[in-house]
């Protein structure tokens, strides 16, 4: 479940850090190692979602086909086709196996 | 103009399915639209609701989300010359406004509080204008508005694409959600595989260097791991442990000076990637400019 008050909370966090970057602007210089280190954290986050996302269901193995569609998916973004093609042949390459019967 | 287009068509395929997945997975309509409006960047709107969907608390959704946002505070950086007007116009006019004010309310209380309140108008205005483009700082806005030259054309691109990426964005998770409430078996349409595909499709353009690829595949093979042990939502924060991986290898040695260190810290740390959300067309030149403002330090 995803109450107002959380929706809200991340709503002003992100304005939060929209804002500050014009606010400070002239004022501070990022340390380079620090903007490297939000970077890396949100690419981290990133795949680390994307792999429980594609594997887990609750605490368990999400069975094959989705997992398939996201590596189809991964191979063709990693081959820098068009952003609506990974989209598409992620859920396209899933929905075809469950067709087939794959769980 | 025509990639503005071609992101929007992307940008409202996610959002369709964002919309549709979140609804299809339980939660009420209003979650997804309340969050495009109000947190308006779809990776951690998409993180949230995955949080959430998976079973795990508000409080690791809203940290999960913010983690993926804190890339904002650079691009706010990058791109405050054209968010608002520049900055120093603006405390150039402060200071003008505050000192006709000054000397109306010494001369004329009548004229002083008609200056005052033409004062007060532009400001309300230039403030009102700043808050939006605020709200309007995303991945694609950002790579827009820095691929062009001259202040002019970059608050054009900026403008152009936050406003149309705003309406594209909120009216396809609108479409999405109507179409999840339709359908009866979402799943039956793999439209559960567009959550990790938008967020795999994100992520590689960002592993560009060797420190940053270890640190992402120890950090999701920690939290799959922990997936059938711990409750949701903790996984995902634990996998952050990842990153530990900077400080293990030869380049973290501390205190040397970026510019002695190899080319494994050459990368274009933070600034707003061109393409991150849509890294499919996201040309990468990870050993420029940076470099040499490190090496400058």
């Amino acid at each position: 479940m995803m109450p107002m008050t959380a929706i809200v909370a991340l709503g002003v966090l992100t304005y939060a850090f929209r804002f500050t970057g014009p606010l400070l602007r002239g004022r501070v210089t990022v340390p380079a190692a620090a903007e490297r280190l939000f970077a890396d954290a949100a690419t981290v986050l990133l795949i680390a979602l994307a792999a429980t996302a594609a594997l887990t269901a609750g605490h368990g193995f999400a069975g094959w086909a989705r997992p398939a569609g996201v590596l189809v998916a991964g191979v063709l973004a990693a081959r820098r086709a068009p952003f609506p093609v990974v989209v598409i042949a992620a859920a396209g390459v899933t929905a075809l196996l469950r067709l087939a019967g794959v769980p | 103009m025509r990639d503005v287009g071609l992101v929007g068509l992307a940008d409202g395929i996610v959002g369709v399915s964002f919309g549709a997945a979140a609804v299809a997975g339980g939660l009420p309509w209003w979650v997804p639209v309340a969050l495009s409006v109000l947190v308006f960047a779809g990776g951690s709107q998409i993180a949230a609701v995955g949080v959430v969907l998976a079973g795990g608390s508000p409080l690791a959704a809203v940290a999960a989300g913010a983690v993926l946002n804190t890339r904002l505070f650079p691009y706010g950086l990058a791109v405050a010359d054209v968010v608002a007007s520049d900055g120093a116009a603006d405390r150039a006019a402060d200071r003008a406004a505050d000192r006709a004010a000054d000397r109306a309310g010494a001369a004329a209380r009548v004229t002083g509080g008609v200056t005052r309140r033409m004062t007060a108008c532009v400001a309300a205005r230039r403030w009102l204008v700043r808050i939006i483009g605020t709200h309007l700082i995303t991945d694609e806005s950002v790579a827009f508005a820095l691929r062009q030259d001259g202040r002019p054309k970059r608050r054009a691109a900026f403008w152009t694409c936050g406003i149309a990426l705003f309406v594209i964005w909120n009216v396809s998770v609108l479409l999405g959600v109507l179409l999840g409430s339709a359908l009866h078996d979402t799943n039956a349409f793999g439209l559960d595989s567009t959550f990790p595909a938008v967020m795999l499709a994100l992520a590689l353009p960002t592993l560009t260097s060797r420190s940053v690829r270890v640190a992402a595949g120890t950090g999701a093979v920690i939290a799959v791991a922990l997936t059938p042990v711990l409750p949701a939502g903790l996984p995902l924060l634990a996998a952050l442990g990842g990153l530990g991986t900077r400080w293990a290898g030869w380049s973290g040695l501390p205190r040397r000076p970026a510019w002695q260190r190899g080319g494994d810290q050459k990368r274009d740390g933070g600034r707003p990637r061109d393409g991150t959300a849509h890294g499919a067309h996201g040309a990468h030149d990870p050993a420029t400019d940076d470099e040499l403002t490190t090496g400058g330090r």
